[in-house]
């Protein structure tokens, strides 16, 4: 109770925090999903990706270099 | 009786793995794919709306495109004098078409347009199944009955079977890079995955974007079920009862009265 109540008092009682609050935390949320996600399709397609398979058609320049 | 210019088999459904909610294009084999493009499709189909770079970090990498888009030329700005120069290719310049206009690659083919690619997997009914059906249905021979008129090919996949289009993909067409056996089958579903990638290539996106709404509308209707729930619990939980304003007499009682009435 003690948390939430200075939580509140730190956040949420005056408008200009609340709002500051609100944006910080759509925009690490927003964040968090995207690359939640993103990690989550690329443990499906792991392998099907042009990110797992250009190795072997990066080192060939470099080794003629 | 279906009309001759409707005839055809309907294509097989195949299970095509890109075609799946959660996956995307294997890679490995769309470079395939554009290989037996390269090779085989490019003499006759153009695939006018694909440009080099976006070739880049899906089939190759971008020394590989670079390389490839000056083997070709393109036609420049005009110069001071109005002239148009050639110039090699650039990343940005479409790949190149076989042939110069309709009129020339009808000419090239006994009348039939070789059509564009580009977008074939979605302007067909039946998407991958039919193109790949079409690349491997063609029999040796055309079965017993079937007319076939002069200069087209039987394929029973093609609307009217009469296709100009003769088979093009046989075992060991090509060879592959990466030491895949190239047989008809393997080449049709690279060639399909391929242009299946030229005609969406934002598919990856639009299934993350498609699972993200998924995910966020989900939450967002359990929370408005909680509220519908919350709201109408007052509603669903009260109770109405019925109070009828007098008790009405027994009818014994009203048939008494009415009997000392009469006497």
């Amino acid at each position: 109770m003690a948390i939430s109540t200075t939580l509140y008092n730190i956040f949420l009682r005056r408008n200009t925090t609340m709002l500051a609050t609100v944006f910080v935390s759509a925009f690490g949320l927003q964040l968090a999903f995207d690359s939640g996600s993103d990690k989550i399709w690329n443990t499906i397609n792991k392998g099907r990706q042009w990110k797992d398979i250009k190795q072997r058609y990066m080192e060939k320049p470099e080794e003629e270099e | 009786m279906l009309p001759a210019k409707r005839l055809r088999l309907h294509p097989a459904q195949y299970p095509w793995e890109h075609v799946k909610w959660h996956k995307t294009f294997d890679h490995a084999s769309l470079r395939r794919g554009f290989q037996v493009y390269r090779e085989v499709c490019a003499s006759c189909h153009s695939l006018s709306r694909i440009p080099y770079r976006s070739l880049v970090g899906n089939i190759m990498t971008v020394d590989e495109a670079k390389a490839m888009a000056e083997e070709n030329e393109y036609d420049t700005e005009p110069n001071d004098e109005g002239e148009i120069e050639k110039r090699p290719g650039k990343l940005s310049d479409y790949l190149p078409s076989p042939y110069k206009n309709d009129e020339a690659a009808r000419a090239g083919n006994n009348g039939a347009l070789p059509p564009d690619l580009s977008l074939m997997i979605k302007a067909r009914h039946g998407g991958a199944n039919y193109v790949f059906s079409l690349l491997t249905g063609y029999p040796e021979e055309p079965p017993a009955g079937a007319v076939v008129p002069e200069g087209l090919n039987f394929n029973p996949y093609f609307p009217g079977t009469g296709i100009a289009m003769a088979r093009v993909l046989y075992d060991d067409l090509v060879e592959y890079e990466d030491g895949t056996k190239a047989t008809t089958s393997q080449m049709a579903k690279d060639v399909v995955e391929f242009l299946h990638w030229s005609a969406e290539p934002e598919m990856d996106e639009r299934k993350k974007m498609g699972w993200k709404v998924l995910a966020v509308s989900s939450v967002l209707f359990a929370l408005s079920v909680w509220v519908k729930r919350y709201k109408w619990s007052p509603i669903k939980t009260r109770k109405l009862v019925y109070q009828p304003p007098y008790a009405p007499p027994p009818q014994s009682r009203i048939l008494d009265k009415l009997n000392e009435k009469k006497l």
